[in-house]
């Protein structure tokens, strides 16, 4: 493996989730197999096919200060909270501007913002547009605002890749700072998409989880009546250091960022590969570029969103990477409990496959009651301890994939 | 409806506080709004907009880049109205 100078740890996290306005909060909630989903009670619910949805535990207005806050999309808010618990979290690190950076993400931006704005133009005319709709709108809203707020200036990057930009912000991040652009990166992704017309759009993807009647049970990975995702919003923050770095200024590393494996499916804008050639692959080049053999992994955080093809496809496909080895890893899938937070996805099941590492135990996966079984792999539906085999220090998968064709997997290891 | 300075001036203050976070004791007369008051120009088109809510007084771009000071402000909206 790399030098200290190219070794990539965390020394910070930040979420706001479904389940917890916090990390503390959202990981007690994870290992207590909590849910976060609940009805839609919302007016305009009526009308829509899907009436639930997992809101973030608590108002990102109400977190911040409320000139700041009026100036943000909702998922710029929900970023911003989360950067900044991440950068507390680390201990409020003292780095040089130009060797801090920021890679956040969200799959669709400040949507709401954009049809807020909208409707103003129709109904008052442009002059009562508000002048910061363009950077509320804008995908790479968020990066900025937090890039601002930092006073980063390595560089700012916004990696949209659907449901895949939150782990990919965090593999950008690890990038970044074994190319030398950069000491510490707080990389990450945020969604705020709960809105009628995103739900409209999915539902008519027939993406979506139609099982309105008992909203906490409808997100099941992996489950035989399994008919669809549960729309989240949250977002999810990681400080990423040079190991020489860390050490210099004596912070508390979480792990290891070991490695980021990349592959495209160019199967089907939405739909996954069924061979799942794809996601196998991000899997094996994770494993490669973090110099992390398979016997290494105990636990791999799926990206598992309640849909009939996708969760078959990683499964097999985590079965396929890992070989023999893929026996005896706790694979779980933490969308049961906080539904799909697009963009934030893959970063707030980063912070939780952190912490699996940290406390040594992988969260449950709730509601499968009836395992498919073409799955391919065992999967956790309790907490379950995680103790490495053998001598090397254990390694935590997180498997992030988008519409388009997006496979990122994300490999940490044990400090 | 003829307001005193006063007037303006407090409804300028609760303007500037909520578009811009000043707290509205900062805003007082002398102050510049780029330089006392740390106030953008995306902030000076809100708080333009929100002057002709709140005193009924339309404030065109090529007249709000000449108001750079409170004063400014508390002169344009007191200026007798102007027929088209």
């Amino acid at each position: 493996m790399g030098t200290d100078q190219t070794r990539v740890v965390v020394t910070g996290l930040g979420a706001i989730s479904p389940v917890g306005a916090d990390v503390a909060t959202t990981w007690k909630s994870l290992l207590a197999g909590r849910s976060g989903v609940v009805p839609l009670t919302d007016s305009w619910a009526g009308e829509l096919p899907v009436r639930m949805a997992a809101w973030a535990a608590a108002e990102p207005a109400a977190l911040l200060d409320r000139t700041q806050a009026r100036r943000m999309d909702r998922c710029e808010q929900l970023g911003i909270v989360a950067a900044q618990e991440a950068w507390a979290d680390a201990g409020d690190p003292a780095v040089d501007p130009v060797r801090l950076g920021v890679v956040v993400s969200s799959g669709i931006g400040g949507i709401a913002s954009t049809l807020s704005a909208y409707d103003t133009l129709r109904e008052k005319g442009w002059q009562r547009v508000s002048p910061f709709t363009v950077p509320m709108l804008m995908p790479n809203g968020a990066a900025g605002w937090i890039s601002l707020e930092l006073g980063a200036r390595a560089g700012v990057h916004a990696t949209v890749s659907a449901c895949a930009s939150g782990a990919e912000a965090i593999g950008y991040g690890i990038d970044m700072i074994r190319l030398g652009r950069a000491d510490v990166v707080v990389a990450g992704g945020t969604e705020a998409a709960i809105i009628p017309l995103n739900i409209a759009s999915f539902a008519a993807m027939r993406a979506l989880s139609l099982r309105n009647d008992e909203p906490q049970r409808a997100s099941r990975p992996f489950d035989k009546g399994r008919d669809g995702f549960v729309l989240g919003e949250g977002a999810g923050m990681v400080v990423l250091e040079s190991a020489a770095h860390a050490a210099r200024r004596g912070a508390t590393v979480y792990a290891v960022a070991a490695g980021v494996g990349y592959a495209a499916d160019a199967h089907h804008i939405a739909q996954p590969d069924p061979a799942g050639a794809g996601a196998t692959r991000a899997i094996r080049a994770a494993l490669a570029d973090g110099g992390v053999t398979p016997d290494q992994v105990v636990h791999v955080n799926a990206h598992a969103t309640s849909t009939p093809a996708g969760d078959v496809v990683e499964g097999q496909a985590i079965a396929a990477a890992l070989g023999a080895a893929a026996r005896g890893v706790a694979v779980s899938a933490t969308k049961s409990m906080t539904g799909h937070l697009l963009g934030g996805a893959g970063a707030v099941e980063s912070v939780a496959a952190v912490l699996a590492l940290r406390d040594r135990v992988a969260p449950p996966t709730i509601n499968l009651e009836d395992p498919d079984d073409r799955v391919g792999v065992e999967i956790a539906t309790e907490p379950r301890e995680l103790r490495a085999r053998g001598n090397t220090p254990m390694a935590v998968l997180n498997n992030s994939f988008g519409f388009g064709g997006h496979n990122v997997t994300l490999a940490f290891t044990a400090v | 409806m003829a307001q005193t300075e006063q007037e303006i001036l407090a409804g300028l203050g609760e303007i500037i506080d909520e578009v811009a976070g000043v707290p509205a004791d900062q805003v007082t007369p002398d102050k510049t709004f780029v330089d006392d008051l740390d106030i953008d120009s995306l902030s000076m088109v809100e708080i333009a907009v929100a002057a002709q809510d709140k005193f009924g007084v339309q404030i065109p771009d090529d007249h709000l880049r000449n108001l750079k000071t409170v004063q400014d402000v508390i002169d344009y909206v007191r200026r007798p109205a102007v027929t088209a």
